[in-house]
């Protein structure tokens, strides 16, 4: 009974510790915002290899999420003969739900382990130690870039998410089930709303993107330096973000969506 | 060891360090003097923090006790801002060569110039190439390092290292895994740079032969304490029984073979269980 | 340098293709094109019981969609329900005599405010109060209702 006592205590130690680590590590991250911005390059780099490397991913996702949501819609729906509202269902579950959580969940498999690994594998072979040791900061030189570039990609990923989606169960319900196409438009716009859907949907993924990145970051300067430690750090990274993401997500729905 | 340097040409001191990592002490209250314009090395069996000094005297660690001193100043006293411009002139070679896998042999060398300076990028050329014809590998400049052998990698380090024509270089075992040709190049690239730039060097290496031939001051490192210091000659004719046993490379002696265990016996009789 | 060249130009169309993405959402999928809460005005309803109506329901004239709830209150002084609608401008002809009901869209649907026009010629004016409102119904009530007449009716 000590013994789970002492083991709950050291670990909760260890715990605060190493949020504390995280948390300054997230204040370097940051304060190294400014000098990322007086030089693109760094930023477009990443861009390219955290954006547009998720981009095949999250657009094909959303095609079948919103075809899946289109034909379960459509199957529940025409029970109460509500055929008409499937476009409200898809778009609503879309761009509140599905889009900033589940490309968000993407982005933490996809690009999030990629980061872990290679800052992991920066820190092994003594890359961010020589870079330290040539006068260069390696969290503004190599962190923040990588930060800001999920930042700006996680919202544009979610919206394009979102976007194909309601494109793939347009396709689905009217092209294949039959609903009308005017209809499945009409009710939607009717429906969502530009602030409560839209603008807290996009909040809610670039929330996601500020943990995810810091998360997938942090493991990866954390991480021991070895291959076990790396590949440890990796799988950390996607577990702690999606339980983040989704922890996140129930807090922030009851903040936004609560109300009404 | 009548021959202690003297404080004034001594690029970098340190004095009654020590420090400790969990409950073992890495260096116990010990002193070191690098003179300037000499090659210094640092020896030891594995394990001895010698890579540990170089990060002491580099700032990225800090010690329990004791100072830092290179060029007069307290490294580890420096502001963050001070440290980076200290740091710009020294290098540091280390033993993986540490070149960023995403860039070229050419990026890499011309990193810490596009870094630290505003030079334009003919320029940036001019001094990438002059570093990498020193090392003899201009004609790998647009190689990857994937694409690189060890010893090439760490030429590259190396070139890297002297981008900014530091004061100082640091190596980090530079001999260790290489074969006896890169070996060969390695140990004379280190002594020229050291002779033509006028260069301070701090050599960490346990490679016995390699290191006596080019070190011209040696300090012999074990349990945190100096075990033995002097010229090569010195070193070779100590009479201390363990730097004999470190130089001839004798399997026992004041360095058990046998890592500390309980008696033999017993323990091939007890029951195995842990405790 | 082709090797950058190219991936600015993909990085160029992953940025333009999530702010499609993104515009495609605000001006297609939600209500932000059909009209903003600037050109509207807001007319008030008092209802005896305005059921499961919610503020952001829509208000609808012969099936059209053509405003929405704002605020719904309770009036202490008159025991009622007031509702405020806000309705686009360009419907700005509805006459005085309007009336207002709480309808529900079908047997589950979300409830909705009803506008039926009357036939007066004066229009309905900004601040303006809906004076003819029908409640919405409350299916307990009225089946309640039902129950008690069959069952009264049975006795006779």
């Amino acid at each position: 009974m000590m013994d789970f006592i002492e083991g709950l205590g050291s670990s909760t130690r260890t715990s605060f510790n190493k949020l504390g680590r995280a948390t300054f590590f997230l204040g370097q991250t940051v304060s190294g915002i400014m000098s990322v911005l007086l030089r693109p390059g760094l930023l477009l780099k990443q861009l390219y290899s955290v954006g547009v490397m998720s981009f095949l991913i999250i657009t094909i996702s959303g095609l079948f999420v919103g075809m899946v949501l289109g034909l379960q819609g459509y199957y529940t729906l025409s029970d109460f003969g509500a055929e008409e509202t499937l476009g409200v269902m898809v778009a609503a579950s879309l761009v509140r739900e599905l889009g900033p959580v589940v490309s968000a969940l993407l982005f933490a498999g996809r690009a999030g382990s990629a980061l872990t690994a290679e800052i992991g594998l920066m820190k092994a072979t003594e890359q961010l130690s020589g870079m330290e040791m040539m006068a260069i900061d390696p969290v503004k030189r190599i962190i923040t870039p990588r930060f800001l570039a999920g930042l700006i990609s996680m919202p544009l990923l979610a919206g394009l998410f979102s976007a194909v989606g309601i494109i793939g169960g347009q396709i689905v319900g009217s092209g294949l089930l039959g609903v009308d196409e005017g209809a499945y438009w009409s009710q939607m716009q009717a429906s969502i709303d530009f602030y409560d859907d839209i603008v807290n949907g996009v909040i809610k993924s670039i929330v996601f993107g500020f943990v995810a990145s810091w998360i997938a970051l942090f493991e990866g300067y954390d991480a021991i330096p070895t291959s076990e430690g790396v590949s440890r750090a990796t799988t950390r990274t996607v577990v702690n973000s999606a339980f983040s993401i989704l922890g996140l997500d129930f807090i922030l729905t009851a903040l936004m969506f609560g109300d009404h | 060891m009548n021959n202690r340097i003297s404080d004034q040409d001594s690029l970098v001191s340190v004095r009654d360090l020590t420090f400790s990592r969990g409950n073992k002490k890495i260096f116990d209250d010990i002193s070191l003097d690098f003179q300037r314009g000499k090659v210094t090395a640092i020896m030891g069996p594995s394990g001895t923090g010698k890579t540990t000094m170089l990060k002491l005297i580099g700032g990225q660690l800090f010690p329990d006790k004791g100072t830092v001193l290179v060029d007069g100043q307290n490294v580890h006293q420096l502001r963050r801002a001070d440290l980076y411009t200290l740091r710009k002139r020294l290098g540091m070679l280390f033993q993986s060569g540490a070149l960023l896998t995403d860039m070229s042999v050419f990026d890499n060398v011309a990193f810490p110039l596009r870094e630290h300076t505003q030079l334009p990028e003919s320029m940036i050329r001019t001094l990438v190439l002059m570093k990498l014809q020193a090392v003899g590998l201009r004609g790998a400049s647009q190689l990857m390092p994937n694409e690189l052998s060890g010893g090439m990698a760490r030429r590259v380090a190396l070139a890297r290292a002297i981008a900014l024509d530091p004061m100082m270089i640091m190596y980090d075992e530079p001999f260790t895994g290489q074969d006896p040709i890169s070996m060969g190049v390695l140990v004379h690239l280190i002594k020229s740079l050291n002779t033509i730039l006028g260069l301070t060097s701090i050599i960490v290496s346990h490679d016995v032969h390699d290191t006596m031939a080019i070190a011209d001051y040696i300090y012999v490192l074990s349990g945190g304490k100096i075990v033995g210091q002097g010229s090569p000659k010195e070193i070779q004719e100590s009479d201390s029984e363990w730097v004999q046993q470190f130089m001839t490379g004798a399997a026992d002696g004041p360095v058990h073979f046998h890592y500390p265990a309980k008696d033999y016996v017993d323990d091939l009789m007890s029951s195995g269980k842990r405790y | 340098m082709q090797h950058t060249r190219n991936q600015d130009t993909l990085v160029g169309l992953f940025v333009a293709a999530g702010i499609a993405g993104l515009f495609f959402l605000a001006m297609h999928v939600s209500n932000l094109s059909s009209f903003s809460d600037e050109d509207s005005y807001i007319v008030t309803a008092k209802f005896e019981n305005s059921g499961g109506l919610k503020v952001k329901s829509p208000v609808s004239a012969a099936g059209v969609k053509i405003g929405k709830v704002t605020s719904i209150t309770f009036d202490p002084k008159t025991y009622k329900s007031v509702v405020e609608l806000s309705i686009n401008s360009k419907y700005n002809t509805l006459p005085d005599d309007t009336t207002a009901s709480v309808f529900t869209a079908g047997l589950l649907g979300e409830q909705y405010v009803n506008l039926e026009p009357g036939g007066s010629d004066t229009y309905l004016k900004k601040g303006g109060e809906i004076e003819i409102t029908q409640s919405a119904i409350i299916l307990e009530k009225a089946i309640g209702q039902f129950l008690f007449k069959s069952a009264a009716e049975e006795k006779k």
